[in-house]
Formats: C-alpha cells, sequence, structure tokens
C-alpha cells in the first residue's frame, strides 16, 4: 500500500441528534458499541462523491499520476447508479486510462478486502503496476429511521488506497462467504422498502467467530505469528467485537479501533482505520496490518497488508 | 458441567469478581451483564462444554443458577 486517502460527508450526527429521532440514549449506543457520531452525507454529496474524493487524495499521497492506474475496484452497496458501476464514474472523473478492468464489487463490509485481492489478480492476469481501490457508502440512505436497532450502527464515508504490485511476495489473503439473510437490503424489485434489516445476535456470533478464525488462516499462509504483526485492523462494525477478538486473539493493544468517530461504515471502515492511523502517526513504513472485514452475505475477507507510505506531509 | 468450571467461565468471559458469581447472583444487577455479555457467555459455556443454550432461553434467565440448572438438564 503505498497510497491512503478518504472523505467524510458534512453532516455529523451524534447519539445524542439519534435520540430525538428514535427512542435511543448515548449511553445504550455507546454501551452496546462503541460508536459516540457517525456522518451522514449533506446536500449534494453521495457515495460518488465521497469515493472519487477519497480515490483523489489516495493518488496523490502515493505521488503517482491518475494515468498510471492499471486497475479501478471500487467496493459498495449504495453507488449512486446500478449501472454505471462507482468505478467506471471514478475513472471518467480522475482521467483513468481506458484499457484497464474497472468495475465495483458486491461483498458488504468485507468489501475492502474482497477489492484489494481482486486487485491483486487483476494486476498479475491484465498486467500492471497499481491499482486504486476504493470503499465507500452512503448508508444513511438505506436506513430505516423508524429502527433503533439498526439506525444508530451505521454511517457513511469512503476510504481509498493505491497498491503498488509487488513481485516478490503473494498476497495472503482469507476470503470466504456463508450466503445467507441476516443482514439484508432489498433489491429495487422487491416490494419492501430497500433498507438495511438485520439480526443483530446472529451477526455478532458470526464475526466473533470468523475474525479470530480468518486472521489465523492469513497468519499460517503468511507464516507469521501475532509477534510479526505490528496492527490488526478489524472492520469497525461494533467496539464489542473488536474486544472480544482481541482478548481471544492477545495483544489487544495492537486491535486498532475508531468506531466511535464514523459509526459502521461497512466497506469504507477498514481503509478510514488506516488513514485515521496514518496521519496519528502510528501506521507507518514498513510495517504490517492484518486486516479482516466481515459483514452482508455473509461474506468474511482477511488480508495481510504491507505498509509503504511516505512521511505525513 | 460443575459449578467451579461455570464459575470459572463466567469470571473469564464477564471479567467479574469470583466472590460475586454464587448460585443467586442476578446476571445483570450482580455482575453487570447486558445482553451482548450474555451472547458473549454463552458461546463461552458451549466452547467449554458443548451444550449450546438458545439465545431466546437465554434471554429468561436471570440468575447464575438458573443457567446452571439448565446445563445440568441439558448434559449429555
Ligand atoms: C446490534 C447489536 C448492538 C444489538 O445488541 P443486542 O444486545 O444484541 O441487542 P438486542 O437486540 O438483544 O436488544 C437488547 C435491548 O436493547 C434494546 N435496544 C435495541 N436498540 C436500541 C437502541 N438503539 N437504543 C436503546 N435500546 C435499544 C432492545 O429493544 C432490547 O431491549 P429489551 O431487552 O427491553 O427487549 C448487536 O447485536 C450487534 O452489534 N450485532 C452485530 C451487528 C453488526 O456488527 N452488524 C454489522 C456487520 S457488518
Amino acid at each position: 500500500m503505498i497510497g491512503i486517502g478518504r472523505a467524510l460527508p458534512g453532516r455529523c450526527v451524534t447519539n445524542d441528534d439519534l435520540s430525538k429521532i428514535v427512542d435511543t440514549n448515548d449511553a445504550w449506543i455507546s454501551e452496546r458499541t462503541g460508536i459516540r457520531r457517525r456522518y451522514y452525507c449533506a446536500e449534494g454529496e453521495s457515495a460518488n462523491s465521497l469515493i472519487i474524493a477519497a480515490a483523489r487524495e489516495a493518488i496523490g499521497n502515493a505521488h503517482i499520476q491518475p494515468e498510471k492506474i492499471d486497475c479501478v475496484i471500487v467496493a459498495t452497496v449504495s453507488g449512486d447508479y446500478v449501472t454505471p458501476s462507482v468505478a467506471c464514474l471514478l475513472q471518467a472523473a480522475l482521467g483513468i486510462r481506458e484499457n484497464i478492468p474497472v468495475m465495483d464489487i458486491n461483498a458488504a463490509c468485507a468489501g475492502f478486502l474482497y477489492g484489494t485481492a481482486a486487485a491483486s489478480g487483476m494486476l498479475q492476469v491484465c498486467g500492471g503496476r497499481y491499482a486504486l481501490v476504493v470503499g465507500g457508502e452512503q448508508l444513511s440512505r438505506l436506513m430505516d429511521m423508524t429502527d433503533r436497532s439498526t439506525c444508530v450502527l451505521f454511517g457513511d464515508g469512503a476510504g481509498a488506497a493505491v497498491y503498488e504490485r509487488d513481485d516478490t511476495t503473494n498476497l495472503c489473503v482469507d476470503l470466504g462467504s456463508r450466503g445467507g439473510l441476516d443482514i439484508q437490503i432489498q433489491g429495487a424489485g422487491s416490494p419492501e422498502p430497500s433498507v438495511i434489516q438485520m439480526n443483530g445476535n446472529a451477526v455478532f456470533r458470526f464475526a466473533v467467530g470468523v475474525i479470530p478464525s480468518s486472521l489465523n488462516a492469513v497468519l499460517e499462509k503468511a507464516n507469521l505469528t501475532m509477534e510479526d504483526i505490528d496492527w490488526v485492523v478489524c472492520h469497525q462494525a461494533n467496539a464489542r467485537i473488536i474486544d472480544h477478538c482481541a482478548k481471544k486473539m492477545g495483544a489487544p493493544e495492537k486491535f486498532y479501533k475508531n468506531i466511535d468517530r464514523y459509526g459502521n461504515t461497512s466497506a469504507a471502515s477498514i481503509p478510514l482505520a488506516l488513514y485515521d492511523m496514518y496521519r496519528e502517526g502510528l501506521l507507518k513504513d514498513g510495517q504490517k496490518v492484518l486486516a479482516v472485514g466481515f459483514g452482508g452475505g455473509l461474506t468474511w475477507a482477511g488480508a495481510l497488508l504491507n505498509i509503504h507510505l511516505g512521511v505525513t506531509e | 458441567m460443575d459449578f467451579e468450571t461455570l464459575k470459572q467461565v463466567i469470571v473469564d468471559t464477564l471479567s467479574c469478581d469470583e466472590d460475586k458469581v454464587t448460585m443467586e447472583a442476578s446476571l445483570a444487577e450482580d455482575l453487570g451483564a447486558d445482553s451482548l455479555d450474555a451472547v458473549e457467555l454463552n458461546m463461552a459455556i458451549e466452547e467449554s462444554c458443548g451444550v449450546a443454550i438458545p439465545d431466546e432461553e437465554l434471554g429468561n434467565m436471570k440468575t447464575v443458577g438458573d443457567i446452571f440448572n439448565y446445563l445440568q438438564a441439558h448434559a449429555e
């Protein structure tokens, strides 16, 4: 990973703000989830605008020109259009070359790492050196604001990374899926509204089971142990899920959390966490990050990310 | 599962004081467990003795004794 960027929308919504819309309170939300605030798109903002802004920053941070990009993958479930994909409009907006693979991926909260794995494969099959992978969502558009068990959890945002192909190592990943409807957003053809519906308990169990097993699978493939890892970045869905897994894996101090600031931003949460770590001076050149995403599908994805970011400007 | 083992699982999962874990102790009031703690506890019990308490049943259990009695009744 040689470049990183992010974009947050303009409207900050605190737990207290939500308590005026649904029957909830700051204590419940922060104790059960660790979330204190989240951002929603304001007038004129959308998943596409956030994704494009995050991608632009990541390319700048990588110190390359957009024409150098050899593959564009966007992970999202909330793009502005069903077609064209967000990736195609991002390509056009940034002036990225035409004869390269450009597509969206629907793997929900595991999307950013699914996208990372797909980009690695694309660079091998289609050739090329640099891949742009973005995760971004406008979940505020897909929420049932009368359902307090879901609407307090999610937020909007986008995070982007530029990867450079490394011929000396293979990307180590662990991807999987357990097909089912425990988290669902019905499509446009269904009679019910397109909003997030979730069986929270089942997803909690899925997450605390799959995170450690996926992290261990990646470690095994990479022939490393937790000692060799600088940071563990889990998809930020619930601080309680991360705490549970940190305890189970040992080395809880390596598990980064910033869910308090953004809520669950689905495909954006992992790059948003990496971005904050970078800006806070925690994420340094040469470090190894073990990342894991999980969510709707139910999908999961673990990956080992090698960080090669410049010093913070 | 004997009471000592259950007690250990509860102490490990809820990070609570060992002395507080009695048959009469209320999960919510005395041990400070909320609904997510209950799910975590349920998973830890299953891991340790193989008995899975349905989440709905666990929702009705108020005390450590309720869990212990369930486990006694459902032990293989
Ligand atoms: C969603 C989640 C926080 C709910 O926690 P939980 O403890 O299982 O919550 P429950 O649904 O059992 O509800 C517990 C109580 O809190 C209440 N409650 C639910 N949402 C509430 C809210 N926003 N504010 C206040 N009270 C709330 C419930 O009504 C229930 O009350 P009751 O016991 O009087 O009936 C939790 O299940 C979770 O995080 N799951 C994983 C979800 C996830 O990460 N999904 C995204 C993956 S990408």
